[in-house]
Formats: C-alpha cells, sequence, structure tokens
C-alpha cells in the first residue's frame, strides 16, 4: 500500500485521546475508580546519604491517626528488590542506607494525607557514615557500580601528538529530573487465589510484573499489570515504576486491602532517579581546518547507589560521543561511578546526549581556537558518504544526510547573515550580548540490548465490524497509540473511528519491551500491522471465494471491499465472514532486522538506522546577572516519512526545550550532606510558557523516507529532538565568548544557570584584562 | 453576630452546600476526593504547576470576574458566595466541547494530557477577560501558571492566539454573554455574619465584619490569619504544621478596599495581588516587569500584597519595591491603629514588630514625587514564577543642582529579612549621580550584606547581582542608548 493513496498514514490526525485529555475525562491511574476500602501508602525516608541504620522505631507511625499498619523488608515475602538489570535496589533497605531520600518503611493509611503524615513520625537512628557525593569524587576514590568500559581506535595519541593544533579541558553537564506532571502511582488490588491486578503508570508493564511477582514470591501469571496512559514518562517510568508497584503490593498482601501507592512531588523527586549528570576530560588533535586528528575522552557518570540502567546509558554515551562526526582515532573511556545519591536511570536520549554534549563542545573550542565559525568546524567533521563512514563502534553510517540537512537549514534560517548581524549588535552593547549557534544531531535507533527489539500485538475485529487493538507499548503522551490506530486502519482501509485502542496489558501481549528508545511505533507499529495483515488475508481470501476471484483481486477501500462484481461494506463483510467461521482476531510480532552487535568489543550494528536533524539558536545574555533569553529557534528535523506530521512536530517541539531546560535553568542542587535541596517546583524550574522562543521555525523535514523498512518509511522521533537544545547551551557559550577577547575559551558548565553564566562571563573578562 | 457553618457556592449552575469538612480541606481535595470531579488534577500540590487551576467567578462593581486559581493549596472554606468552574463544567449543553478546548485539540495542544484541564482553564480565563486578539505577552501571561512538560508549549501558545475562531452557541461561558442571571444568584450568596467552620482540631473563623475580624484576632491572639493562603496552603499540605484556629479575612467586604487618599494608596488586607498591581502600576509603571514576574497569574489571583508583606519573607518580592518607595503599613489591635513604615516592620528572619493578636490592615503606597527615579529589578533561574535569587529596588531624587537628595535602596534574597541598603545610601547621598559615586556605593553594598548560599544561588553571587543591578539603575537613570534588560529585546 503506497502513502500516496493512505487513508491516515501521514496525515496530521489529532491525539487519540485529544477530546479526553481537554475535557477532564481521560483517566490517569489516580483517577481510576479504586475499589471500596482502598488504603493508601506513603513511603519513609532516610534522612542521611550514607550509613547503618541502628534503630527504627515505627510505634509512633503507627500509632498516628489513621494508619492501618507499616510495612518494612520483613514484610516481603519474595525478593526485596526491584533492580532489573542487576539485583541491587532494594524495596526498602533494611541495615544501609545509602542515599538521602531512600525509603525505609512503607505506611499505609486510610487517606494519602494521614499516610505521608504518618511517614515522618519514625524515630531513626543511623551511624553515619562518610559520603561520595559526585562522580568526581568518586572517581578519585574508585568508587564504581560497573567496570569502567573503553572503545580505542586507530592511534589516537600519535595522531594528538602529531597535529597542528592541540587543546585539552574538562568539562561538566548536570542532570535533570523528568518532572513528569503526572506523578509515580501504582494501585494494587489482591485478587482471588493469589492473583494481583496493578495498575501502574508505567513504560514498562512486563517489567512491573515481573518485580511484583518476585517480591510477591509468585510468577508472572499470578499479576496483571495494566496502564492506559501516564501524565508523561520520558523514562523516568521505566525502571522506576516498580519500586512503587512492588511497594503498594507489599502494603496490599499486608493489609488484604487494595492500596493506591501515590508519590507526592516531593517524595517522586527525592527518591527516583533522574538523568544521570557527567563530567569529562578531553584531548584533540586537529588541524587547520578543525578536523580533528585524534581525540581521547574521558567520561564520568554519576550513577548514584546501584546499577539500575547505568550500563547502557552509558554504553549510549560512548555511542553518541561521535554525534555527526567522524572520529577516526579516538580513545573513549566511561567510569559509571557509584555515589551516595538517588540511582539516576534512563531520561529521553538515555545517555546519548550526555555524550553529544562533549563532542559539541569540544567543536566549539576547536572553533574558538582556531578563529573560524563553529559551523565550518563541525561541517568539516562530518561523516562522509563512501568515506569516512564509519563509527568507533564499526558501523557504517548508510543513511547520512548531515550535509543537505544542515545546509538547507543555514540557508533557510539566514544563519551567516544572523551571525553578522549578532556581532555588530553586540558590538554596540555593553550589557546585553547575543549568541547564535547551529548543532546537529545524529541518532541511532534501536535498543542496544537486541532482544528489547521485539513487540507483539494483538487484534480483534469483532463480528459488528468494530475493531480493538492491543499491543506491548504504552501512551505516555508521544502519540503511539494514534500511530497504531492509523497503522490498523491503514492496513484494513477502514475509517480510524471503527477502532478502539485499549490499554497496555500484561494479559494481552507478555513479555514485552519498555516503551522506551524511541522505538515505540517501529516496534509496535509493525506488529499491529503484522496483525493487520493476517485478518485482511483471511478477509481478502475470504471475499474471494464469494466473488470467484482470486484473493489479491479484492480491493480494500474506504470501508469497503470490492472483489470482482461483489462489494461489501467493511462491516457486512466481517460479518459473512463470522457465519462463514473465519478467525477474526490475530496477534502480530515483529523483530527489527539487521542488528546486531558485539557487547565485549563495542562493535557491530548496534542502530538500525539514525535520526537527523539540526538546529540554529539564537539568545542573549544580561552580563549583569547572567539570566539568558532564547530569542529564536530555526529546526528542520528528519523523521522518514512521517506518520502523523503533528504528532511528530510536537514531539520535536517539545523535546527541543526540554533539551534546552536541561542545558539552562534545570538545575539539581545537593547540599553538602547530600540532601537534594530541588524537589519541588519551586525549586527546579524546567521550562516554562514564556521560554518557548517569541521567533520559531520548525519544520520535519520533507521526501524523505527512511532507507530500511521500517513502518511505512518512517523514523523514530521520541528521543533525537531532545538533542537539538544543545544549540540553546552553545548559543549562550558564543555569546559570553563575546564578552573577551578573541579567541577565549568561556569555562560555562552546563546547566547554563545564570549563575554559571555570570560566572563565565567574568572570567572571559578577567582574562581579557 | 449571625454564626453558621456551611460553605455555599455556585458549581455547574446550583448553589452548592458543603457542611462538615475539615476547615483545611483544599478545593483540590475536595473536588477529586468529595465529588470524584478528577479531571482537575495534582501536579505538585504547592501552587506552582498549574495542573490543578481552576476558574473562580466573582462579583465586582456588577460584573462577573473570572479569575483562575490554584485548587491545591485553597481551602474549599475560602469558595463561600463564589461560583467555581471546573473543567467538568465547560461541557456545551449540546455536549460539544468549549472552544478553548476545542482550540486545543485543533492545535495539538495536548500530549500526555495531564497538564491539559489547568491550561483549559488558565485559557478560560484569557477568554473571558483577556484581550480578543491576545499576543504572546498576554498568552504567556495568562499561561505563567502552567508548566507543561510535553509540548514545549508552542501548540498551545496558537491555540491561544485561536480562541475566538469558534462560534459561542450552547457554550456555558463566553465572553460578552448575558450574564444577569450568574450576577444575581452571585448577590443571592453574598456571605454574612460570621463562619465557624470545625474539623478535627481545627477551627475556622470567617467573619465578613471588619471590627468583628478584629475582635476575633485580638480574642484568639495564637491564631493564624488566612488572607489568600499562598503562604499557609503549602505549611498545611507540605510542612503539615499543626494549626489548631484559623481566621479568615477574605470575606470582609471592607478590606477589600483600595483607597486613594493624600497619602497615596491605601491598599486592603483582602486585596488580591492581581487587583493590587493593577492599582500599583497605573502610580508606578516601573514595577511591570515585577508584576509579570511575581509568581503567576493564578497566585496573584489569589495571594493578597498584605499578605506577602505580613508573611515577611526574606526573599518576598514586593516589599523592596515598597520599601525603596516608602510605603507604611498600618497595623491593628482590637480597635488600635497605628502606622510604621514598613522596613520598621521587619526585626530579624520572620521576627516582626507586631505583636500576638495585631494584624496589617494597609499598606499605603506614597503617590510618585516629580522627578523620582524608580525601579526595581527581579533576578532568578527562570523569568517566569520562580523566587528570586535577589531582587533590587531604587529610588532616587536629585536636586537641582544634580546631587542625590534622597535615595532609597532595598532588597530581597540578601539578609534575613528585606532590607534597605544603608552603607549604599549614604554612599550615593548629597553627591553627583556619577561613575565615582556608584562605585562608591557598590563597594558599601558589600558591608550592607552578608547573604547565604543555598539551591536558588550561592552568596558571592547573590553579592555580585546586588551590585551590577545597583549599576543597571545607574546605567538606567543616566539613560545609556542600548538596551540593558533582556525584555527589551523579546
Ligand atoms: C507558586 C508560588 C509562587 C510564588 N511566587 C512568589 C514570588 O514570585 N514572589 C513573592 O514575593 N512571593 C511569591 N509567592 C508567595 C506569595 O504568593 C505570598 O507571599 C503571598 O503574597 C501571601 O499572601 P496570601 O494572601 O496568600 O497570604 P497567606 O498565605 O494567607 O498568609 C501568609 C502569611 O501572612 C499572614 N497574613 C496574611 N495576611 C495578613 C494580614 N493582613 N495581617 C497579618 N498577617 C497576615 C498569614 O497569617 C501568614 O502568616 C509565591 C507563592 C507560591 C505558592
Ligand atoms: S497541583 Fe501543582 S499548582 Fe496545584
Ligand atoms: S501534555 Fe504532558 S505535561 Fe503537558
Amino acid at each position: 500500500m503506497s502513502n500516496a493513496e493512505s487513508i491516515t498514514i501521514g496525515r496530521a490526525r489529532e491525539h487519540e485521546s485529544a477530546h479526553l485529555h481537554v475535557s477532564g475525562e481521560a483517566r490517569y491511574t489516580d483517577d481510576v475508580t479504586a475499589p471500596a476500602g482502598t488504603l493508601h501508602g506513603a513511603f519513609g525516608l532516610s534522612r542521611i546519604a550514607h550509613g547503618r541504620i541502628r534503630s527504627l522505631d515505627l510505634a509512633p507511625v503507627l500509632a498516628a491517626p489513621g494508619v492501618v499498619a507499616v510495612v518494612t523488608a520483613a514484610d516481603i515475602p519474595g525478593e526485596n528488590n526491584y533492580g532489573a538489570v542487576v539485583h541491587d535496589d532494594p524495596i526498602f533497605t533494611e541495615a544501609l542506607v545509602e542515599y538521602a531520600g531512600q525509603p525505609l518503611f512503607g505506611v499505609v493509611a486510610t487517606s494519602h494525607d494521614a499516610a505521608r503524615r504518618a511517614a515522618r513520625r519514625a524515630r531513626v537512628e543511623y551511624e553515619e557514615l562518610p559520603a561520595l557525593l559526585s562522580a568526581r569524587e568518586a572517581l578519585a576514590a574508585g568508587s564504581f557500580v560497573l567496570p569502567s568500559e573503553r572503545i580505542t581506535r586507530g592511534e589516537p595519541d600519535a595522531r594528538i601528538a602529531a597535529a597542528p593544533h592541540r587543546l585539552d579541558g574538562e568539562y561538566a553537564v548536570g542532570g535533570q529530573d523528568h518532572f513528569y506532571l503526572e506523578g509515580q502511582i501504582a494501585l494494587a488490588v489482591p485478587q482471588e487465589d493469589g492473583c494481583w491486578r496493578i495498575l501502574s503508570s508505567t513504560q514498562h508493564p512486563s517489567e512491573v510484573q515481573h518485580v511484583v511477582a518476585h517480591a510477591l514470591g509468585v510468577t508472572a501469571k499470578d499479576v496483571t499489570v495494566e496502564m492506559r496512559r501516564m501524565g508523561g514518562g520520558f523514562g523516568g517510568k521505566e525502571s522506576q515504576p516498580a519500586l512503587i508497584a512492588a511497594a503498594a503490593a507489599v502494603m496490599a498482601r499486608k493489609t488484604g486491602r487494595a492500596v493506591k501507592l501515590r508519590l507526592d512531588r516531593d517524595d517522586d523527586m527525592l527518591l527516583t532517579g533522574k538523568r544521570h549528570d557527567f563530567w569529562y576530560r578531553y584531548e584533540v588533535g586537529f588541524g587547520d581546518d578543525g578536523r580533528i586528528h585524534g581525540a581521547r575522552l574521558l567520561l564520568a557518570s554519576r550513577c548514584g547507589y546501584s546499577v539500575d540502567l547505568s550500563g547502557p546509558v552509558n554504553d549510549r554515551a560512548m555511542f553518541h560521543v561521535d554525534n555527526a562526526y567522524c572520529l577516526e582515532h579516538v580513545d573513549i573511556v566511561s567510569h559509571r561511578c557509584k555515589t551516595h545519591t538517588v540511582s539516576n536511570t534512563a531520561f529521553r536520549g538515555f545517555g546519548g546526549p550526555q555524550g553529544m554534549v562533549l563532542i559539541e563542545q569540544v567543536m566549539d573550542e576547536i572553533a574558538r581556537h582556531l578563529g573560524r565559525d563553529p559551523l565550518e568546524v563541525r561541517r568539516a567533521n562530518f561523516y562522509g558518504i563512501g568515506e569516512r563512514d564509519e563509527t568507533h563502534y564499526r558501523m557504517k553510517v548508510e543513511d547520512n544526510i548531515l550535509e543537505p540537512l544542515v545546509q538547507r537549514l543555514a540557508t533557510e534560517s539566514d544563519y551567516h547573515a544572523r551571525r553578522a548581524a549578532v556581532a555588530a549588535f553586540n558590538a554596540a552593547s555593553p550589557v546585553l550580548k547575543k549568541g547564535l549557534a547551529l548543532t546537529p544531531v545524529k541518532f541511532g535507533i534501536s535498543f542496544t540490548a537486541t532482544h528489547y527489539n521485539q513487540a507483539g500485538a494483538l487484534l480483534h475485529v469483532y463480528n459488528d465490524g468494530s475493531v480493538q487493538i492491543n499491543h506491548g507499548g504504552t501512551e505516555m503522551g508521544q502519540g503511539l497509540h494514534t500511530k497504531v490506530v492509523q497503522v490498523v486502519a491503514e492496513e484494513l482501509a477502514i475509517d480510524p473511528a471503527r477502532i478502539r485502542i485499549t490499554a497496555t496489558a500484561t494479559d494481552k501481549v507478555p513479555n514485552t519491551s519498555a516503551t522506551a528508545a524511541s522505538s515505540g511505533s517501529d516496534l509496535n507499529g509493525m506488529a499491529a500491522r503484522d496483525a493487520a495483515r493476517k485478518i485482511r488475508a483471511r478477509l481478502a481470501a475470504f471475499a474471494a471465494g464469494q466473488a470467484g476471484v482470486a484473493a489479491d483481486a479484492v480491493v480494500f477501500e474506504r470501508d469497503r471491499i470490492v472483489a470482482g462484481e461483489r462489494e461489501w461494506p467493511f462491516a457486512a463483510l466481517v460479518k459473512a465472514a463470522y457465519l462463514a467461521r473465519v478467525q477474526l482476531w490475530d496477534s502480530g510480532y515483529y523483530r527489527t532486522p539487521k542488528i546486531h552487535y558485539d557487547r565485549a568489543t563495542f562493535s557491530g550494528r548496534p542502530f538500525y538506522y539514525f535520526a537527523y536533524g539540526a538546529a540554529v539558536a539564537e539568545v542573549a545574555i544580561d552580563t549583569l546577572t547572567g539570566e539568558t533569553r532564547l530569542l529564536r529557534v530555526d529546526i528542520l528535523h528528519d523523521v522518514g516519512s512521517s506518520l502523523n506530521p503533528a504528532l511528530d512536530l510536537g514531539q520535536v517541539e517539545g523535546g527541543f526545550l526540554q533539551g534546552v531546560g536541561w542545558l539552562t535553568c534545570e538545575e539539581l542542587w545537593w547540599n553538602p550532606r547530600g540532601e537534594l535541596a530541588t524537589h519541588a517546583p519551586s525549586t527546579y524550574k524546567i521550562p516554562a510558557c514564556s521560554d518557548w522562543p517569541a521567533e520559531w521555525h520548525v519544520a520535519l523535514l520533507e521526501r524523505a523516507p527512511n532507507r530500511e523498512e521500517t513502518i511505512y518509511r518512517s523514523k523514530a522521533v521520541g528521543e533525537p529532538p531532545f538533542m537539538l537544545g544543545i544549540a540553546a547551551f552553545q548559543a549562550i557559550r558564543d555569546a559570553v565568548a563575546a564578552c573577551g577577547a578573541p579567541g577565549c575559551r568561556p569555562p560555562l558548565d552546563a546547566p547554563a544557570t545564570p549563575e554559571a553564566v555570570l560566572r563565565a562571563v567574568d572570567a572571559v573578562r578577567a582574562a581579557g584584562r | 453576630m449571625s454564626e453558621h457553618d456551611s460553605i455555599r457556592f455556585v458549581l455547574d449552575g446550583r448553589v452548592h452546600t458543603v457542611t462538615g469538612i475539615d476547615p483545611t480541606t483544599t478545593v483540590l481535595q475536595y473536588l477529586r476526593e468529595h465529588l470524584g470531579r478528577t479531571g482537575t488534577k495534582e501536579g505538585c500540590a504547592e501552587g506552582d504547576c498549574g495542573a490543578c487551576t481552576v476558574v473562580l467567578a466573582e462579583l465586582r462593581d456588577g460584573r462577573v470576574q473570572y479569575l483562575p486559581i490554584n485548587a491545591c493549596i485553597r481551602f474549599v472554606a475560602t469558595l463561600d458566595g463564589k461560583e467555581l468552574i471546573t473543567v467538568e463544567s465547560l461541557r456545551g449543553t449540546d455536549g460539544r466541547l468549549h472552544p478553548v478546548q476545542q482550540a486545543l485539540v485543533d492545535h495539538h495542544g495536548s500530549q500526555c494530557g495531564f497538564c491539559t484541564p489547568g491550561f483549559v482553564m488558565s485559557l478560560l480565563g484569557l477568554y473571558l477577560d483577556g484581550p480578543a486578539q491576545p499576543d504572546r505577552r498576554a498568552i504567556d501571561d495568562a499561561l505563567s501558571g502552567n508548566l507543561c512538560r510535553c509540548t514545549g508549549y508552542r501548540p498551545i501558545i496558537t491555540a491561544a492566539q485561536h480562541l475566538r475562531d469558534y462560534g459561542t452557541d450552547a457554550v456555558p461561558f463566553a465572553p460578552g454573554q448575558d450574564e444577569s442571571a450568574r450576577i444575581a444568584q452571585l448577590q443571592g450568596l453574598r456571605p454574612d455574619g460570621t463562619r465557624v467552620l470545625r474539623g478535627d482540631g481545627v477551627t475556622l473563623y470567617a467573619p465578613t465584619d471588619a471590627d468583628a475580624f478584629a475582635r476575633l484576632y485580638a480574642e484568639h491572639p495564637q491564631a493564624t490569619v488566612l488572607a489568600g493562603g499562598t503562604d499557609v496552603g503549602l505549611w498545611i499540605n507540605k510542612q503539615f504544621r499543626p494549626i489548631d484556629t484559623f481566621l479568615y479575612l477574605g470575606d470582609v467586604a471592607a478590606f477589600d478596599a483600595i483607597e486613594q487618599d493624600a497619602q497615596g494608596l491605601c491598599i486592603g488586607p483582602a486585596v488580591s495581588l492581581s487587583r493590587a498591581f493593577r492599582a500599583l502600576l497605573d502610580a508606578y509603571s516601573a514595577l511591570d516587569e515585577l508584576h509579570r514576574r511575581f509568581a503567576s497569574t493564578p497566585i496573584r489571583n489569589s495571594g493578597t500584597l498584605c499578605g506577602n508583606v505580613a508573611n515577611g519573607s526574606p526573599i518576598g518580592d514586593s516589599m523592596p519595591a515598597l520599601i525603596a518607595l516608602g510605603a507604611r503599613v498600618r497595623l491593628r489591635h482590637g480597635d488600635e491603629r497605628r502606622e510604621l513604615p514598613l522596613d520598621a516592620l521587619y526585626l530579624d528572619y520572620m521576627r516582626q514588630d507586631r505583636r500576638p493578636g495585631e494584624f496589617v490592615e494597609a499598606v499605603i503606597v506614597p503617590a510618585p514625587r516629580a522627578g523620582q527615579r524608580f525601579a526595581t529589578y527581579k533576578v532568578s533561574k527562570r523569568i517566569d514564577q520562580d523566587i528570586s535569587a535577589v531582587c533590587g529596588a531604587y529610588a532616587l531624587e536629585l536636586a537641582a543642582d544634580g546631587r542625590v537628595h534622597d535615595v532609597r535602596i532595598a532588597y530581597g534574597g540578601m539578609a534575613a529579612t528585606p532590607k534597605r541598603a544603608a552603607g549604599a545610601e549614604a554612599a550615593l547621598r548629597g553627591r553627583p549621580f556619577d561613575e565615582a559615586a556608584l562605585a562608591d556605593a557598590m563597594r558599601a553594598l558589600a558591608g550592607d550584606f552578608t547573604p547565604l548560599t543555598d539551591a536558588r544561588a550561592s552568596a558571592d553571587y547573590r553579592r555580585e547581582v546586588a551590585a551590577n543591578l545597583l549599576s543597571r539603575f545607574w546605567l538606567e537613570a543616566t539613560g545609556v542608548a542600548a538596551p540593558v534588560r533582556l525584555s527589551e529585546l523579546a
């Protein structure tokens, strides 16, 4: 079926729940009517970063109004763990506290408020131990959650030594709280015969199912997890919801009642993982044109107290440290530091952004050192076509569109003229300075854990001609369900209004992967298509038989089926097929082809394809206060053949601003005792409405179908646009540089808060004196 | 004094009566947990995210005003006599979506949808009370209290520009609609007497008479005065402070007054920050930026200016400006009244020259003096809806010979209280307002304050920025050509 005659593919259909979102009728986990007598849980949290629990007195908690029970590790019949990869994440810690905010116990009470109030009444005595709080401290102390990794390619040392120019430096980028608007929540409902029904706001229902089963000492068959929609996920609901659900289940088991565990925002921010912050050291040798001859890159991330997803997150940082640039001679070392802070986790981009910011910083450093336009230096380093096209992990970049995409964006955004205008402005403006930057994105699509790249779907056609589709992906706002409905409508050539998509449930499609790595529609769209094609084939065979024509002569178009002389409305054919005992439901399955990868040597083809994009950001900074403003953004982004341009544009714009927030206003701040002080929106500032620039030009690259056979030749879009935000950071750096002497290298780490910017301005001014 | 114990408000066109609930039950808890109206969401329970935004309709000057507020920190007890509009109230009589809802659908303004009901309600405020063709600034202001993590706001901004594209037939709330029935209904609900709401160990008094209020407070000096609750709501919600008696002043009509007299503007204790700023801006247009960056539209609709002053937080934003302008406070205890210069109210961290049972009856802001230069600057990590790292305010009068005749400089975020920069003022007074004087004043500032380091900023940053803001004032007052504020570029 081609797009030309498409019914819904490529159309800007609204989100399948838009009418429910705006009317308040969309139900999130907390909105579902809970069983009568449902109790409410809360966690009791540690107050210290590292130490042993000498005594835990919960009598005052139990005595608090409304309290029904307290639960501790002793109440867990199965395994006290929610870590999926390495089993090092206790649900309730028993003896050792490893971060401030770690759950020690749970309270179950008659109301949410009563539980929260009671949780603070515990009397805990600790024996405090010294805490490592930052990646650098942990690195110095040799404290790691996983062994360090290294990728070496070519002869970096020799090339650096022989290069005409050399630079080295350090750089750091902060973490990021997901700040999904809907906090973590689970509702655990005991069922008959030791079975459980769990409603969980999760990107990974199968993992919640397994963790709950293990905690309760039952097996997966006894636990059903259901998830209709999340109020945002961004990776924060990949591994973390298992903790919430398992704790709720333990509470429900102890009390014999349904228990809802909804984290208050402060608790959510204190006890759930965030984006890893990184510290870097780099050394590069390069030519007069800025092309890198050799590079040594050191990445050290703060993983927190446990492993969680830190392995693949840091792997992805290593994979993406090239971004758009061919690093022919490179040495990459990655340290996964263990600290006494919350265990960091998945967040949109999954380590990729933390790799890419480093190389973008290096590009900017080279350009400033050489006095060249940073865009020219970037282009000099782009991957080639037919040459310089192999990544440091030995994958050939076959779909490179960097040069044409960036050229077009530079032209359409008037990059060169605006660079001159910015310089003119700065010459006449002592207090405010402007900056401009264009940065590209190349992002690899697929889970690096190859077995995750599979998906299933379940399609029911009812004999009244209505259709239900279910698949293993979860809806968190990205529009996955909308796209899957479009796929089914397209394949069956029916009005999408006939189709209802149902809540993700582990008893419909089992063994699902997390909805993550931008892969939701790539995987689940294909699985749904597989199911729809089976049904279609059966309907075609049936119609062909009725009309006495060949099955491939049957035409499906807009709710009608035509076979020779015969013609049926879709519902009529379905009814007739049912009466003729044709199976009208089926499953679909998909696994991504071509990918393979050897973790031992860090080589292979971990990614099916790459998604590309670029952004130009123009900013102004206030050199009296360090405050910044994003004035304008121009974006051109590659989504292959868009399944739905409205949804894809939404991902691009939303991802971009989230990336800007990461690198500018969003600062996580721990006090010297290791307590996170920014655990609420009063202190942790994500971008607000006025942070969207006054001028914007955001477009999807047109007529750029995926070379690979993805679902209708589309490309994944969830994560890649996040890294477009790097342009804003580099533009700020450009503006800071305008305060110093030509060639100055502003010492600006991310996030570029007003304080960080002012410090950098002061530094370049002092150096210029 | 008649006493009763119910809360009456209009909901979906009908008078809704609430009795026997805990007086600190928030509007959000009431909607979700008591009424099962789950369209209104909780994202933070502290007034910062807007997921809980609802609209209050109130009568003022014979007109209905529609005010978005944060349901998560507002007590149901304060809804008496008002109309509460929630996202569920907007369905047309024929079941259709309201224009603000349809605009969001048509422009793809929701992704995960969790923030969306809150945006709907803020947009309703813009639709009903804002300009027909809102510009970006009006949109940003209307949405300053709503966070969205998914969309980047762009499609919501676009939707906001298209609210008037839709017909208003069968729409329950539309601009210019005949409101006589609503007005009559609200008039019939005017609070009177004193309501006394008793809960589990908590009593809330809500008198309607100013003298009754003063008397009650004198009798219950341990009570917590409740105005807009934008501070108090958090004490209950987040800090679980044990408070047994509340004295709500919002039902006292006489407190909701702004008077203009020879002394200047006299702003009563129930006057919201929104109304107070509107009046102040007429006199001091230089307050515009502070106004926009002070909390958010829904917080300003609930919170009061007197509450900001009475709370006396060292990072409160109105006080530096008010102190620089020479504002005074009128305090009242029973029938006794006294007046103080505002800066004299603050003794030490959260300690004031105010005895138990004494409340702020008015903030009095003098009229602008001819030739006076005034500016105030707020510095925070985010432009909108953030708490100041530093907030500075400057009022300057030059004598005919160009020397500094009078200067008042005050800062927030620099000390345990909002505080004047005595050293910097002295360095300027009597001198020509030139670069040398500025340099001395900037140096003197270092001796005026010993700020703290916290999550918002380090002490060093605060010190440096305080001095730099003074230099910005000098640049603006002496007239530089190039822009010196980011807001001039947007
Ligand atoms: C999300 C959010 C953002 C905010 N942003 C800002 C900001 O940018 N800048 C800023 O300065 N503030 C900010 N605030 C705080 C600000 O809203 C409050 O300080 C507000 O002005 C207090 O007024 P209120 O009527 O809500 O007082 P309440 O909360 O009702 O009371 C505050 C305190 O003052 C007392 N009180 C109130 N009125 C009187 C009176 N007349 N006499 C005696 N005592 C009285 C109360 O007993 C209580 O101690 C913000 C608050 C929130 C929740
Ligand atoms: S819930 Fe966040 S503002 Fe009310
Ligand atoms: S749509 Fe998800 S937070 Fe706004």
